[in-house]
């Protein structure tokens, strides 16, 4: 169908000649940049600010060192932290967590189910500094609420931030982002049609095989969606750093805090990025993947 | 009989697993909302003896962290707000309306990109490019990245509600004569501001909140924003600070609980949770 349009081609470029420009210059041209960056020994200080070297492969060549890439504080170290990080918190957690609400609330409306997704929502809306500061206060060994509870049915008061960092950075990542997946799922439930569910009852079947023969499969699409999407931002977040900064001796050192490291403690900005590109390049993975989904959702609709 | 007692242990279930649920999201906040009136607070949860707004009153005389509030984060917010709502209207609506070839692949390279080059993948060049420019520690600084960074998915959400709107007023506004930034300004304009709203709200909520890229530009402590001012009052200072943090969080997470519930009111959650960078 040949349809008249309603903006002429110079006008439309005019539209968008602002956010193109806004776009082009902070996030196309750094995806470039980095890369330029990355092969270079540039510095905030010094010989190397002004005049920064071609060093080739070398800040790669550091990054995965073979001899110490393992080591604690090191790239590969970083990564391992990273992909637990991403697995406990976000996989294994939001994604399950979140079904199971849906789940949980799904022929339950009313203001039970409200109240708790309201709950989860105020989690996941609020300012990352102020959940930041509340897990804090949560989390302390002698005072926190956790503990409080903890030690009153006499399980001990571990010190969370110290002695478990990367279980306290997972349970938080839990509670901060399960609202998303809640959500998109509740909407997915509610999708499917109760006539399905009725002859799987009528038949006899258990919750447990509804949810397994009949729920699950009819809400792939949204559940590979949940995870792409969960393990990008989390994979991206640099919200742990409110909590424990990377530490205790880095053990809570996600990528995104080894970056900011390397790059504005030790102004090592070639090394910088060159970690940055290969986190891009990592987004790029995923990103991919996502999209070829919904281009073949849209081609199905 | 039997029938009769399954009803009860289910609901009894139901009601234990709700519980259980509702613990486990209030519980980690419960602390904030109680310490804020309580002058003599510590980080131990407990009812303040008698309820004081005296924290607040340290707050509002603290002029740094004041400053912070309602001069630097709201500047910095607002000021990447309208940016954002405006530029993204445009195009949004260039790429819904006019005669550009492949505004769908333009639309899925915009989302693609900024996925990939995040705040936390960029820091490096985009720490570099504003130094480049020489505008390390101002305000336009930040305004300016949040604005890039926001863009796509503003974009996205948008040319989603201008592509939902029928062509036919303004069809018949240029068969009139009617020139196209009238044709925008007088027709499309008043029909999409719904969705300039959430599109407004969205943004200033995720700058308000935003915490790297003013940490990571930004020097002189008269320039933070309270997302940054906060970070330095519980990581750098010791309990002393705990009664004032707390009382200012509370200020601070406020604007953000309203704008949700306006927008949750007058339009419902889907917008809001869309996308959420």
């Amino acid at each position: 169908m040949q349809r008249r349009s309603i903006l002429s081609l110079p006008a439309g470029l005019l539209f968008l000649l602002p956010a193109g420009a806004f776009v082009f210059v902070f996030i196309i041209l750094p995806f470039f940049w980095i890369a330029a960056v990355s092969f270079t020994n540039r510095t905030l200080t010094g010989r190397t600010a002004l005049n920064p070297e071609f060093v080739g492969l070398a800040n790669y060549r550091r990054l995965f060192d073979p001899d110490r890439f393992f080591n604690s504080g090191e790239f590969g170290a970083s990564l391992i932290l990273t992909g637990q990080f991403v697995f406990f918190s976000a996989i294994l957690g939001q994604a399950i967590l979140g079904l199971l609400l849906a789940w949980f609330f799904y022929n339950h409306r009313g203001w039970v189910q409200s109240t708790v997704q309201t709950l989860a929502i105020v989690a996941w809306i609020m300012p990352d500094v102020v959940v930041a500061f509340a897990w804090f206060a949560f989390l302390d060994r002698d005072d926190g609420t956790l503990n409080q509870i903890l030690s009153a049915i006499g399980l001990g008061h571990p010190d969370w931030l110290l002695a478990l960092p990367m279980v306290s950075i997972i349970m938080f990542n839990i509670w901060r982002g399960t609202a998303f997946s809640m959500l998109l799922f509740s909407s997915a439930l509610g999708s499917i049609p109760p006539s399905h569910l009725e002859t799987a009852s009528v038949a006899g079947a258990t919750g447990l095989q509804k949810l397994r023969d009949i729920i699950l499969p009819l809400i792939r699409t949204h559940i590979i969606t949940v995870l792409i999407l969960i393990t990008l931002w989390t994979f991206n977040t640099f919200t742990p750093f409110l909590l424990t900064g990377g530490g205790p001796a880095f053990q809570t050192e996600v990528v995104s805090i080894y970056t900011y490291r390397t790059a504005f403690q030790f102004f090592r900005f070639g090394m910088g990025g060159a970690v940055g590109m290969v986190m891009m390049i990592i987004n790029l993975a995923f990103a991919i993947v996502y999209l070829g989904i919904l281009r073949s959702q849209k081609a199905h609709a | 009989m039997n029938h009769h007692a399954r009803f009860i242990l289910g609901r009894i279930f139901f009601y234990a697993g709700a519980c259980l649920f509702a613990s486990f999201f209030v519980l980690p906040l419960l602390w904030l909302t109680v310490a804020p009136f309580n002058t003599l607070a510590t980080l131990s949860l407990s009812l303040p003896e008698e309820f004081s707004l005296a924290n607040f009153r340290r707050v509002f005389a603290n002029t740094f962290a004041i400053r912070a509030l309602v001069q630097n984060s709201v500047l910095q917010a607002g000021g990447a707000m309208v940016l954002v709502t405006i530029t993204a209207t445009l195009a949004a609506y260039a790429l819904s309306r006019s005669s550009i070839k492949g505004t769908d692949v333009i639309t899925y390279g915009l989302v693609l990109f900024s996925s990939v080059v995040t705040g936390t993948a960029a820091m490096v060049p985009i720490f570099l490019m504003i130094h480049g420019m020489g505008l390390i520690d101002t305000h336009v600084a930040v305004i300016l990245v949040f604005t890039g960074g926001l863009l796509p998915a503003a974009i996205f959400i948008m040319r989603d509600f201008v592509d939902s709107i029928p062509r036919s007023y303004e069809e018949s506004a240029l068969v009139a004569g009617a020139s196209p930034w009238r044709v925008f300004n007088d027709i499309a304009l008043p029909i999409v501001r719904p969705g300039m709203m959430v599109i407004a709200v969205w943004a200033f909520v995720n700058v308000w909140g935003g915490f790297l890229i003013p940490f990571i530009l930004l020097r002189s402590s008269g320039k933070m924003p309270a997302a940054v001012a906060i970070y330095s009052f519980y990581s750098e200072a010791g309990t002393p600070l705990v009664t004032l943090t707390a009382a200012y969080s509370l200020l601070y997470t406020l604007p953000v609980l309203l704008l949700y519930l306006f927008v949750n009111w007058k339009y419902g959650f889907r917008f809001f949770g869309g996308i959420k960078s």
